[in-house]
């Protein structure tokens, strides 16, 4: 055993490099010497948390992984579903959270382009991107700067290259402040006949490098995404790379093309760890090693030594395993398009990783200390929730001002007069909140239309959609059949959903949640959900509560994607997002397991949007009834319901309150709703369906008005007289959260067929609520004798909603 | 009638335009090459949508120097059609075959969105389809799409009636309310004076498919086939 006392680095390099002292001496046991310092460096990056997950695999081991749709499980590049009729998805979700805390701009930029090559890596051509972004509050300068930043380059970045930027969520808390989040989750269409692995394989095959040249930019990216935030972070600016989406997308047309020759054996996109992570994972995958010279490499600079080679992370760069003999192939389809593609080493017998540099060695090691048996720490889950949550817990609506039918009476403030709020005040200045209001500002900047397949747009409906059509003509015809007009045009739906608050305050419930309201926005437009893609946003494993919220929310998710079918195909796990305050002190950003769903629409011509669709159509609200859940019957006692106003955007944005229990999923409910509402618009009953969300169902009316340009008439089961003698809490009814609410219209012609489907799957878990308006027509929420409980017109109501975010903008 | 589509390290509609004239329309399409110059076999250039070379320098100053483009002025000079959208417009300027430029949009994002455009001339085959003033809707996605010209240069292109199409309200008034970029004039596409060259910001091909919705954008491609019909018949 060598002591890392003798160790021919002080802890602090050692330290510097990400690894702690017990890690040190794991390494000099695997290698039975000491590293040098190349070496050092590269366990330092692929034993960071980024590349080998050692805090969470043995909790991502509980997700369910199998599914007769899934191709391609996690470990790969991106996973990859089964469509039918020869058509195959490959998608993944990825973070970019660090580097665009410091340098937004760019930041996002190269997350979008790493998620990009993910996919084209697999022989898939990028057909859609989304993304899932979280800032602090827009009241904040700096905020602003970052959410300016990230947009413009995610923009910047999928407008060049040429893949439509869908869809995706955008919400604004100050928990994200210094530490924003950026996901980015990109779809793609098999293009080659077989799946590009990455495993190496053929001893004396060549290794080939292409793309773009190494420099020393994104150093060490991978070590600095798996630390804490800090003051001195602006000075690890060099740790984010700079992204040119031009090359990229030379770099897909060439990737293609070299994969239909058949001499590419496998390929592997150069991400976080450069050379490091490619030649050890594809290396470790296929049993082999690899011999890698590092003098063939072209390069941006000049005098780099061997550790920056391996650690950069220039992008736009892969590494390919060919079929000996040729490599020339490959080398002028590359050269065509304007990009290098080198022999720079060999599959070797052996399984190391050998780095070769001015004709020495420069490092080796066994392929598998890097990639495969890497450090897993397996941590202590509490044995009672934490403090915070049990303090959360005890909340209850009594802490609610008192209310009626005519509005709310908030305390003063410091001495001055009460204020009374009508619910009309209420729901506009819940429409301007950011989190809900219009997020036109930042898709009106996304080319979301390029390669004409976008059936809906951003803003238009609770999921992407996007035309199913192979852009290349395809290489074994018989597998795709000639599209004839009286055909069905299959169709792939998108979404990334997480409220984040409710995982903050439950994280069980509220990654179940996540899964729930990413298959039911899938099915508020008409689609099967198929698979999962999750990116794990947390904070720091090693304290409690960090690995508490991880291990909980992994628990969820896990039990909800087998409740809803759909296994996890991969995914990205992001911990350490903390900044640390003046005092030092860290502020974790509220646990994030952004779910990230695709799902099959069969037949394009059976979708819808949210918005209402015709004037005289009947509105329905399917899951928990309204007068049901919030009437004298409900329970406001602090234990977990169906409906709550418990973590509700009504609760922190009108009430400044972080509390409560967030609902509960009931799961026999909700798998019944959704399947009504996908009957429903497969029978072409339904015209239009919204989930409630954030702001419930007040606000979820709201947003099919503005959406569909008409209004609506809604009237309650409850009279006037009913009401004023019962404890109705009138807030929980309008703005209350969960339920497993969808709400759809109905032609007039249908409602018969629909009613009687309706009572016979969902029993009494539906209502009919009233009609849509035309253009003139407000939301208006009456009691069933007329009282008037809201009212607000669609102007005012756009107004609000549509200037939200730009309005915060203009300071 | 044959349509040869331009590709550029870079362009990215040369598909979605492709798609168009081959699928929906069944014209006959070959995608050409940057490093190509023989068009003899083609009747209408398209130079498509997207970022040739990058556009790191100027939209559109590397790809003027291409052989393509060589070919593509010669093809014009013989009267032959050339169809620029949106970066293949600020190709044609760039390229001395349309005046002025295209420039960065007014508030300096860039902008996707479907917007109401003005059909200001159809004595041409691009466009004699439409009704004169009709007001369709096309989408737009460009971040240096404001048009500029001299004063001089304006007027010309008025009084040659070479302004074909102008953003404008849904009821198809000009004013800058309903300007989405900046652009002089409110000018969207604009024709040479021979009128076989087109260089518009909208995306005609983004509005062609009935499985997608609108189809404003198509009656473009058939006026210009119905043209040559009439012409050969």
């Amino acid at each position: 055993m060598v002591s890392s006392s003798t160790a021919p680095f002080s802890p602090e390099e050692i330290a510097s490099e990400g690894l702690k002292p017990g890690e040190y001496e794991d390494i000099v046991q695997r290698l039975g010497r000491h590293p040098n310092r190349a070496e050092l460096g590269m366990f330092g990056v692929m034993w960071s948390e980024h590349c080998c997950y050692k805090n969470s695999r043995p909790l991502l081991k509980q997700f369910p992984t199998q599914g007769d749709r899934i191709l391609v499980g996690p470990g790969e590049n991106a996973g990859v579903v089964d469509l039918g009729d020869g058509l195959q998805l490959a998608f993944k979700i990825e973070s970019h959270n660090h580097p665009s805390a410091v340098e937004p701009f760019q930041g996002a930029a190269t997350g979008v382009g790493g998620i990009l090559r993910d996919i084209f890596t697999m022989g898939a051509r990028p057909i859609a991107v989304l993304n899932s972004l979280r800032f602090g509050a827009l009241e904040d300068a700096r905020t602003r700067h970052i959410f300016h930043g990230v947009v413009a380059g995610i923009a910047h970045y999928g407008n060049c290259f040429g893949v439509p930027t869908v869809g995706g969520e955008v919400y604004f808390d100050p928990a994200y402040s210094g530490n924003p989040l950026v996901n980015a989750m990109a779809l793609g269409l098999m293009e080659t006949s077989t799946i590009v692995k990455s495993g190496a394989a053929g001893v004396g095959n060549p290794v080939l490098y292409v793309g773009s040249t190494t420099g020393r930019d994104g150093m060490g990216g991978a070590s600095f995404a798996s630390a804490e935030l800090s003051d001195e972070s602006e000075a690890d600016r060099p740790a984010v790379q700079v992204g040119d989406p031009f090359l990229e997308k030379s770099l897909v047309e060439a990737c293609l093309e070299a994969f239909k020759t058949g001499a590419v054996v496998a390929a592997q996109d150069m991400g976080a760890a450069g050379i490091t992570c490619s030649t050890s994972e594809m290396a470790a995958k296929g049993g082999v090693g690899i011999e890698l010279d590092l003098d063939l490499i072209p390069v941006r600079e000049t005098g780099m030594e061997p550790y920056e080679y391996l650690l950069s992370e220039s992008q736009e760069r892969m590494l390919f395993v060919a079929e000996a003999g040729r490599e020339q192939e490959l080398i002028d389809i590359f050269e065509r398009w304007g990009l290098h593609a080198v022999v720079a080493g060999s599959v070797i017998e052996e399984p190391l990783v050998r780095i070769l540099f001015s004709g020495g060695s420069a490092a080796e090691i066994p392929a598998t200390a890097l990639a495969d048996n890497t450090p897993i720490y397996h941590r202590d889950l509490l044995a009672e929730p934490p403090e915070y949550a049990r303090q959360a817990w005890t909340w209850t609506m009594d802490a609610l001002p008192p209310c009626t039918m005519n509005g709310l009476t908030m305390p003063s403030e410091a001495g001055g007069s009460e204020q009374h709020y009508t619910w009309t005040d209420i729901l506009l200045t819940l429409l301007d909140a950011p989190t809900i209001a219009s997020k036109s500002w930042v898709y009106r900047q996304y080319d979301h239309q390029v390669q004409n397949n976008t059936v809906l747009l951003p803003g238009d409906a609770d999921a992407a959609i996007i035309r199913l059509r192979p852009l290349e003509p395809p290489i074994h015809p018989s597998t795709h059949p000639p599209i004839h007009p009286s055909t069905p045009q299959k169709g792939v739906a998108a979404t990334v959903d997480c409220n984040a608050r409710h995982v903050y305050l439950n994280p069980y419930e509220g990654a179940k949640a996540a899964v729930a309201e990413a298959a039911r926005n899938l099915s508020c437009v008409g689609a099967d959900p198929l698979a999962v893609t999750d990116n794990l946003n947390f904070g720091s494993p090693e304290k409690p509560i960090g690995y508490w919220q991880l291990a909980e929310s992994c628990r969820g998710l896990a039990d909800a994607c087998r409740i809803f079918s759909t296994p996890v195909t991969g995914g990205n796990v992001s911990l350490y997002n903390e900044t640390l305050d003046k005092d030092g002190a860290p502020q974790p950003i509220y646990p994030t397991p952004v779910v990230g769903m695709v799902g099959l629409i069969p037949d394009l011509s059976k979708v819808c949007g949210q918005g209402w669709r015709q004037t005289g159509d009947v509105i329905y609200l399917l899951g928990a009834p309204l007068a049901q859940a919030a009437g004298p019957m409900a329970d406001s006692s602090p234990k977990e319901s169906a409906v709550t106003l418990g973590g509700s955007e009504y609760l922190a944005v009108i009430h400044q309150t972080v509390a409560g229990q967030p609902p509960r999923l009931d799961v026999d409910l909700e798998l019944k709703v959704q399947a009504a509402c996908r009957t429903g618009i497969r029978q072409g009953w339904v015209r239009s369906a919204h989930d409630c969300a954030e702001g419930g169902t007040a606000i979820a009316l709201a947003e099919a008005c503005i959406s569909g340009e008409k209004g609506a008439i809604l009237q309650l089961d409850l009279s006037a007289a009913q009401l004023s003698e019962s404890t109705l809490r009138w807030d929980l009814l309008l703005f209350g959260e969960g339920g497993s609410r969808i709400l759809v219209s109905v032609a007039p012609d249908s409602l018969l067929d629909w009613e009687a489907y309706l009572q016979e799957t969902l029993g009494n878990t539906w209502e009919r609520l009233g009609v849509v308006g035309d253009s003139q027509t407000p939301l208006s929420i009456q009691t069933r004798d007329q009282q008037r409980i809201l009212e607000a017109s669609l102007p005012q109501m756009r107004d609000r909603w549509g200037h939200g975010i730009e309005r915060r903008l203009d300071v | 009638m044959k349509f040869g589509i331009i590709v550029f390290p870079g362009s990215n509609c040369d598909r979605d335009v492709a798609y168009v004239t081959r699928e929906i329309l069944q014209q006959p399409t070959r995608m050409v090459w940057h490093q190509d110059s023989d068009l003899s076999d083609i009747d209408v250039v398209v130079i498509p949508g997207g970022f040739s070379y990058g556009d790191y320098l100027r939209c559109g100053a590397i790809a003027r120097f291409s052989s393509a483009m060589k070919a593509t002025i010669d093809h014009a000079n013989r009267g032959g059609k050339v169809l620029g959208i949106c970066n293949g417009f600020q190709i044609l300027t760039e390229a001395g075959l349309l005046p002025g430029a295209l420039v960065r949009n007014r508030d300096l994002h860039f902008i996707c969105d479907r917007v109401p455009i003005k059909v200001e001339q159809t004595h041409l085959p691009w466009t004699q389809k439409y009704r004169q003033g009709q007001v369709i809707t096309l989408p737009i996605a460009h971040g240096e799409g404001c048009y500029y010209a001299d004063a001089q240069t304006l007027s010309e292109l008025e009084a040659n009636r070479q302004i074909l199409f102008r953003y404008s309200s849904p009821e198809g008034v000009i004013d800058d309310i309903n300007n989405p970029n900046g652009s002089l004039n409110n000018i969207a596409g604009i024709c040479n004076q021979a009128g076989n060259i087109l260089g518009l910001m909208p995306h005609p091909e983004r509005a062609s498919d009935p499985v997608l919705g609108d189809l404003d954008g198509v009656i473009l491609f058939q006026g210009l086939l119905e043209a040559t019909v009439a012409a050969i018949a």
